[in-house]
């Protein structure tokens, strides 16, 4: 075997030392410098971060371990676009991770992330089902456990069994499609089933191709697949439930993407483009008609992100290299809106206790950097201009239309409408800080913790920077666009 | 050219402007002014720098072996990429008109900047209230003016159009707590921004045929051997107007699209630049403090549209319809404006009116010049004259900034007989009227002799025209100064408060501005600026253009100017009847010139009456009846929908995995049943 075939894997590998230093420092150091573990991991994520970056430009087409690996400069972007999320969630989550009843078991709530961040980089390279498989479930299995930290708490229990059961029942149901998919080509290479397949249609393929979307759709929570979302979001501790809202569905929609293409591609208009152009009207719909009536925080954020998940999928069925860019680039804002959101629930969630919309009423007169940087988030996901939210959803909308089919234009038109009903509930949020003043503020005048503002800042950096410098969004198109097809990601 | 100095030109002001801006309530009136002023020094230093190594180092980049001018990209970033042929980039471009304008944009915006440390304080030196915020607008309009002049490409030129239009909204209406400053400035920002949509129109209509933004490439082709260097050529405008008769759809309503598309353009400059009849938002942008008369509608921005023009002027060329509209439009405009000035009791509005008729010769120049007659001589006069017109013209306004600052009032009939309390404020006063005037040798003699003389090779009439027109300038300017300075004494109530000269902050500008007027018309204008870089005279020294003069048309238009001034010292040097009885002569003439011929009372009748009553009331009503009941009922839809379908949401894990796998399983027979 040729050993140096592991050089491909070097943010794997990197990622791995990361975890491995935090593990052996969270072990081994004694009980006093564990106070800092937080710091640490933070830090030595960030420089594995900045290295990993630098690394993009050196970053070539190679694939490893007869092909059931591959590595390039679009996977290792968009490796590269999670990890600044990561990054932001790790500052975020330090203040709660410090705090009285996680300090005995912190380390391992770090240990568990960076494994599901390695399992969610598998899934992104690999080009074999059984690899894909592997990543997949080691990017689930760890989140039941992380869900579950709360240990006080008994919603933090109830959502880390209804995760851990919907996550069991979907993986089946994706085994089963992916055993349907082994019998018709006996392969589970992309590639091989690509050509093993041929153009013949069947239902039992038509059936394959269901099953295997709705394993990942459950990743994404697509509607009819979402249900467990909300009880989750709303159960985990703040810190996961970010994590879990974008860095789980980053990696599971650009992964999406690659099977859909690599795998499916030749059945785009005989099946999956109608699949998923029914599972996209549905999610963007139904997430933001549940997103309306909620009034905890973290549940509207969770159907918010159902409805945005669907936005995100506008990018996988335009089919196209300016699909694939324009989707990198709306998880690439998304993960900032989104983090800069649940930093200011983190925030007074620490500081308060409180979760609830009509406790944010009047924030603006106590807390007003929390406010702005609130209205800021939720701006930018309604997608109001100039900010970072509108040009990506602007982006992705071109993609979706040079398509170019009539459906197309359809589909986009329903997800333009729905933009105009999000923008109701994202305003509910800004109204209660901003307008809501008559009665006493609940919310008492506080100093959010040195990393939470931390977090903050970047998250509203990126927000207005990626909406006003464009060489970002140019430099992922001019990526996706030059030489790599689809085909060959 | 290297592009740090060009992006520190464009970064500084936008700095400076969020500077103070955002800082500026932090720090003491004095350090404000000091750090606006400095900061527009340094720019105008790179500025100059940039101009003088584009017109004179020789740079095989800016000049070729046979002396004409070549244009530069010094840098274009892609900003926006729609698909790969849409591509919106902002850039820097330079060449004859674009350095020309940067010096004119610097040089005035500098003076105002210094001018206004004195200007916007009291005589007891208290600070007018929002000093700072005064400064970070200056610095803000500068910015969008430099970034409209040097824009490489039809789009970023439209983004700064807007952003200037913008910051003279807010400088006109600075003075906000007066309602008069605020509805001229909402009348400004209405009435050019209903003119830019026909500027906006024209851009698409011309870019969608064309297929391209940049400048570059509707009028010029690349020069073989270098980067981003290009020269102007009438094949590329004329390869563009093939493109056009090659469409099928090549006319409407019996003109060719491309000429639509240039008078739709054309219409953004006639708003911008004050042509009749969308000149009415300018006279009353005068309730604005006077720097900023200065500043934006004396010299820079009002002649955005005839820079706009000239930008597009080989296009223009292969249509000269628009041509003649534009030759048209300007004459009239400038006829128009130049008897209103002669009654106007507000000096600033009589200078006002003054810079519309002005700008109008501008037009008139441009839609003159034809390649055929001296090589464009019009495209030539037109920016020399915009050159010199913004000197003397921004001296003027200073001047009168300087008059109502001490005086206290707009109106002439609290001045009279000022020349023995401020000196300095009448000579230079003086030298602004004599140049614009056109008195050999200030500024303004020069350029306008040249457009006379552009208008005599084009036709006989519109020469006569212009020309009477000249003389209507002569007479009002001095019409205006002799009511200023002479007339009779100066009652003066109270010595210690007799009217004098200002601080050196308000003089100094005045003196070197005066300096620029006498001087600036021996510029040889004609190797620097044409239309197409070729160059007019074989060798130039300081009296290259006294000697290339027609000097028929000069001596014509030197008697026209002198009978004018000569008039004007009859009826106004001393106090006496003549303009009374002159006034009870004409009556309905002078009411008329004196309401400036109910221009503001017709856009009143057609806005209030005709469009409120017959289109706006009926729309109201469809909005408020149909369209707002239409979303009243999506949002009642919506909402039904929301609770209909909250009993999924259960809670009941059981019920989850149930709708998974029934989601799952219609998914994919529905997608089989209706595919196979």
């Amino acid at each position: 075997m040729d050993y140096s075939q592991f050089l491909a894997m070097k943010q794997e590998i990197g990622l791995l030392i990361v975890f491995l230093l935090v593990f052996l420092y969270d072990t081994f150091m004694p009980k006093k410098a564990l106070n800092a573990t937080a710091g640490f991991t933070c830090g030595v994520f960030a420089i594995f971060t900045v290295a990993s970056f630098c690394c993009l430009s050196a970053c070539e087409y190679t694939s490893a371990f007869a092909g059931m690996y591959v590595t390039g400069p679009v996977m290792s972007t968009i490796k590269n676009i999670l990890n600044v999320g990561v990054l932001i969630v790790l500052i975020q989550a330090t203040q709660w991770a410090n705090s009285e009843f996680q300090i005995m078991r912190r380390g391992e709530f770090y240990e568990l992330l960076l494994l599901t961040l390695f399992g969610m980089y598998l899934m992104i390279s690999a080009r074999h089902f059984l690899l894909f498989v592997i990543g997949l479930e080691s990017a689930s299995l760890p989140l039941a456990a992380m869900v579950a930290f709360d240990k006080k708490h008994y919603e933090s229990h109830e959502a880390a069994i209804k995760y851990i059961l919907t996550a069991v029942f979907s993986s089946a149901i994706f085994m089963m499609g992916l055993s349907f998919v082994y019998g018709l080509s006996g392969s589970l290479y992309f590639s091989d089933i690509y050509s093993a397949l041929g153009a013949a249609n069947s239902v039992m393929l038509t059936m394959a191709i269901a099953f295997v979307i709705s394993g990942i759709g459950f990743k994404l929570s697509l509607v009819p697949f979402h249900l467990w979302t909300a009880d989750v979001y709303q159960g985990a501790p703040t810190s996961v439930t970010s994590y879990l809202s974008v860095i789980s569905k980053g990696a599971a929609a650009f992964a999406f993407l690659v099977i859909l293409v690599q795998a499916f591609g030749q059945f785009y208009s005989d099946a999956w483009e109608w699949m998923l152009y029914a599972l996209i009207i549905l999610t963007i719909t139904v997430g933001n008609l549940f997103a309306i009536r909620q009034r905890n925080m973290k549940r509207f954020l969770a159907f918010s992100s159902v409805s945005q998940a669907g936005y995100i999928m506008l990018g996988v069925i335009a089919y196209n290299t300016t699909g694939l860019a324009s989707m990198m680039y709306y998880i690439l804002v998304y993960i900032f809106s989104n983090l800069a959101a649940f930093g200011v629930i983190g925030a007074i969630e620490n500081a308060t206790g409180k979760l609830d919309m009509t406790d944010y009423n009047g924030l603006y007169k106590t807390n007003p950097r929390l406010s702005v940087a609130m209205m800021l988030a939720m701006f930018s996901l309604a997608g109001i201009p100039p900010f970072a939210g509108f040009f990506s959803k602007f982006f992705i909308f071109t993609g979706a239309i040079q398509q170019g089919s009539t459906a197309i234009y359809v589909l986009v038109l329903i997800a333009l409408i729905n933009t105009i009903i999000s923008l109701y509930y994202y305003l509910l949020v800004v109204k209660a800080m901003f307008i809501n003043t008559e009665n006493e503020c609940v919310i008492p005048s506080f100093r959010s913790s040195c990393s939470e503002r931390l977090g903050l800042w970047i998250s509203v950096a990126g927000i207005i920077l990626l909406g006003i410098v464009s060489c970002f969004y140019n430099a992922i198109l001019s990526m996706t666009s030059s030489g790599t097809l689809l085909l060959e990601l | 050219m290297d592009a740090t100095l060009p992006i520190i030109i464009l970064a500084l002001p936008l700095f400076m402007f969020l500077f103070l801006g955002l800082l500026g309530k932090y720090m003491s009136h004095r350090l404000a002014g000091i750090l606006g002023t400095a900061g527009m020094g340094v720019t105008l230093i790179c500025a100059y720098t940039v101009a003088f190594t584009y017109f004179f180092s020789g740079n095989p980049d800016f000049i070729n072996a046979d002396g004409e001018r070549l244009q530069q990209i010094v840098f274009n970033v892609t900003w926006l990429q729609f698909t790969p042929s849409l591509v919106l980039r902002l850039g820097f471009l330079i060449d004859p008109i674009s350095a020309m304008m940067l010096v004119v944009i610097t040089t005035i915006s500098f003076m105002v900047h210094l001018y206004s440390n004195g200007y916007m304080r009291d005589h007891h030196g208290v600070w007018e209230k929002g000093f700072q915020r005064f400064y970070a607008f200056l610095s803000l309009f500068s910015f969008s003016m430099l970034g409209l002049v040097v824009a490489t490409n039809i789009f970023q030129m439209y983004i700064f159009w807007e952003l200037v239009g913008a910051s003279s909204y807010l400088l006109i209406g600075f003075y906000y707590t007066r309602p008069s400053a605020v509805s001229a400035s909402k009348k400004a920002f209405i009435v050019t921004r209903f003119a830019d949509l026909g500027f906006l129109i024209g851009i698409l209509i011309l870019s969608f045929y064309a297929g391209t933004f940049d400048f570059t490439q509707l009028t010029s082709v690349a020069v073989e051997g270098l980067n981003n260097v290009y020269q102007v050529s009438e094949g590329t405008a004329n390869s563009i107007l093939t493109l056009f008769t090659e469409n099928p759809a090549s006319t409407f309503m019996g003109a060719s699209v491309l000429t639509w598309a240039l008078v739709l353009i054309f219409m953004g400059g006639m708003g911008k630049s004050a042509m009749m009849p969308l000149h009415i938002w300018l006279p009353d942008a005068m309730e604005g403090p006077t720097p900023v008369s200065a500043l934006i509608h004396a010299a820079t921005m009002v002649v955005a549209g005839v820079y706009l023009v000239a930008r597009l002027f080989p296009l223009y060329l292969m249509e000269t319809a628009a041509l003649n509209i534009i030759v048209v439009v300007g004459a009239l405009t400038a006829f128009y404006a130049a008897m209103v000035a002669c009654v106007q009791i507000d000096i600033k509005r009589v200078l006002a009116f003054s810079t519309i008729s002005q700008i109008a010769f501008m037009m008139v120049s441009l839609g003159v010049a034809r390649p055929e007659f001296h090589h464009g001589l019009g495209y030539m006069a037109s920016m020399f004259h915009l050159f010199t017109h913004a000197m003397f013209k921004a001296l003027l306004f200073l001047c009168a900034g300087a008059l109502i600052h001490a005086i206290g009032s707009n109106d002439y009939t609290a001045m009279h007989g000022l020349r023995k309390y401020m000196p300095i404020t009448h000579i230079t006063f003086l030298i602004g009227c004599l140049a614009i005037a056109g008195i050999i040798p200030f500024a303004g003699f020069f350029s306008k002799d040249e457009i006379l003389t552009a208008c005599f090779g084009h036709s006989i009439f519109w020469y006569i025209w212009m020309s009477l027109v000249a003389g209507l300038t002569a007479f009002y300017m001095f019409r205006l100064y002799f009511l200023i300075f002479w007339w009779k004494e100066h009652k003066v109530h109270d010595p210690h408060h007799a009217p004098h000269d200002q601080a050196w902050t308000m003089t100094l500008p005045l003196v070197i501005l005066a300096v620029v007027s006498c001087l600036a018309g021996f510029v040889p204008f004609g190797n620097l600026v044409t239309w197409n870089g070729h160059p007019m005279f074989e060798s130039v020294n300081f009296f290259t253009n006294l000697a290339n003069l027609d000097w028929s048309v000069a001596a014509i238009s030197l008697t026209v100017a002198v009978v004018a001034i000569l008039i004007a010292m009859k009826m106004y040097k001393t106090e006496n009847e003549l303009p009374a009885k002159m006034r009870n002569a004409l009556p309905a003439l002078w009411d008329w010139c004196y309401h400036r011929f109910y221009w503001d009372e017709l856009y009143m009748f057609i806005t209030h009456r005709i469009i409120f009553g017959l289109v706006c009331k009926p729309i109201a009503w469809f909005d408020r009846h149909i369209i707002d009941g239409t979303m009243d009922g999506f949002a009642t839809i919506t909402n039904k929908a929301s609770w209909s379908i909250r009993g999924l949401q259960s809670g009941n894990v059981q019920m989850y995995v149930w709708i998974y796998l029934i989601g799952v399983i219609l998914l994919g027979s529905i997608t089989a049943i209706c595919l196979l």
